[in-house]
């Protein structure tokens, strides 16, 4: 198996950094001249959105670090905590965050989980 | 500069003083806190924060580079998951900018490194505001040239706040008992959850978030590389591929004029309106 090529972390970042900027630039550039409700549009969004579920389900569900010694059913049951909150609480953000980190550190502290 | 927008740039600085800042601050802290979890420097973080400024795509960076993954697949990863900012800045740039041009291009190249969830959602909300109160939130729903200066001044005061929340995140947050540790790396996650499932509305954008969450799930038994990546593509063209064809019928000769498409109505799912009270 052959070693990967390294590269420097400062590297990567401004990699990723021009990536992300690529979408941002053509955003601008077809601002006004693509039509915002052609199908080619909304599969893109389609596609935007599908990404960063994964990314939040892949946190949530199969975390690493930190998060990885908490409890599955904890961190789910923060989820629809917060997401009741935010849609009773007429949409508040605030109440929605600290609602959902009340229980899940409550249910952290009671199942008595540290990390090591 | 006219009076007019200095006074659009200190409403877009005042405005983001309040929640936006916040939540962004204690979401940059929980991002903070990460990075110092994987052993990151400081500078790393600001760098990450500027140069990306898309917490999804930092925290995919993140991931990928403290799991060791190859700088392609990295790449390509952060890449997709920023591919939103493609409609954002095009919906976005439809508010600041006329059809024969006005201002000059470098102007929206520099307000396109600013968009965010946050600053874009709140700019769409406050162009389109059917209410103005003042004269000022006025002028922003007719001038062209005042909401670039309102979009820069509500963005630099949130990539500010998140640059120094995230610069607490990582020097102090280690210093915090493992239980408010806990709670700060669920936030970010926690924001992000709520604020897309919470505003989800259309049909195309729940099956989006399904299909990308549940695809995502599956692929990384598969590969944990491209499993993101792969999710995007799969789930999401599920997802167009079911969406109610509905959707399709606002496309009519009129509607395709850009500076008269309502961007609230354009069925753009991330046009939610995120500090408008709930009916």
């Amino acid at each position: 198996m052959t070693e990967p090529v390294v590269w420097p972390l400062w590297g990567m970042i401004l990699a990723c950094g021009a990536a992300t900027y690529v979408w941002r630039l053509l955003g601008v550039l077809l601002a006004g001249r693509l039509n915002p409700q052609s199908p080619a549009f909304e599969w893109v969004s389609c596609v935007a959105y599908a990404l960063v579920a994964g990314l939040i389900a892949r946190i949530m569900v199969l975390p690493t670090g930190l998060m990885a010694h908490t409890a599955l059913t904890d961190r789910l049951l923060a989820c629809v905590v917060a997401w009741a909150a935010y849609r009773i609480v007429g949409r508040n953000m605030f109440v929605a965050l600290v609602s959902g980190l009340v229980v899940f550190m409550a249910a952290a502290y009671w199942r008595g989980i540290w990390p090591s | 500069m006219r009076a007019l927008d200095q006074q659009a740039l200190k409403l877009g600085i005042m405005e983001a003083l309040g929640v936006p800042a916040a939540v962004l601050g204690a979401g940059f802290l929980g991002y903070g806190s990460l990075v110092a979890d994987a052993g990151y420097s400081v500078w790393m973080m600001l760098m990450a924060t500027f140069a990306i400024w898309a917490l999804p795509g930092q925290l995919v960076l993140l991931e990928m580079a403290s799991g060791g993954a190859a700088l392609t697949a990295t790449v390509f990863a952060v890449s997709l998951s920023a591919a939103r900012f493609l409609p954002m800045t095009l919906t976005l740039m439809v508010w600041m900018r006329e059809r024969s041009g006005g201002r000059r291009l470098w102007h929206f190249l520099v307000a396109a490194q600013l968009v965010s969830m946050t600053t874009w959602a709140v700019a769409m909300q406050r162009f389109s505001d059917p209410h103005p109160q003042t004269a000022t939130e006025h002028a922003l729903r007719t001038d062209i040239a005042a909401r670039w200066y309102y979009f820069v001044g509500f963005s630099t005061l949130c990539i500010s706040a998140a640059a120094i929340c995230g610069v607490i995140g990582v020097l102090f947050i280690g210093a915090l008992p493992p239980l408010a540790r806990f709670g700060l790396a669920l936030l970010t996650p926690l924001y992000f959850f709520v604020t897309l499932v919470g505003e989800a509305r259309s049909r195309m954008q729940v099956l989006a978030l399904l299909g990308g969450a549940i695809s995502a799930l599956v692929l990384q038994t598969l590969s944990s590389n491209w499993s993101l990546l792969g999710a995007g593509l799969i789930g999401g063209t599920i997802a167009w591929w079911w969406r109610k064809p509905a959707t399709l019928k606002a496309t009519d000769p009129q509607q395709s004029d850009a500076q008269q498409l309502d961007p609230q109505n354009s069925g753009h799912p991330e046009s939610s309106q995120h500090t408008k009270a709930a009916p």
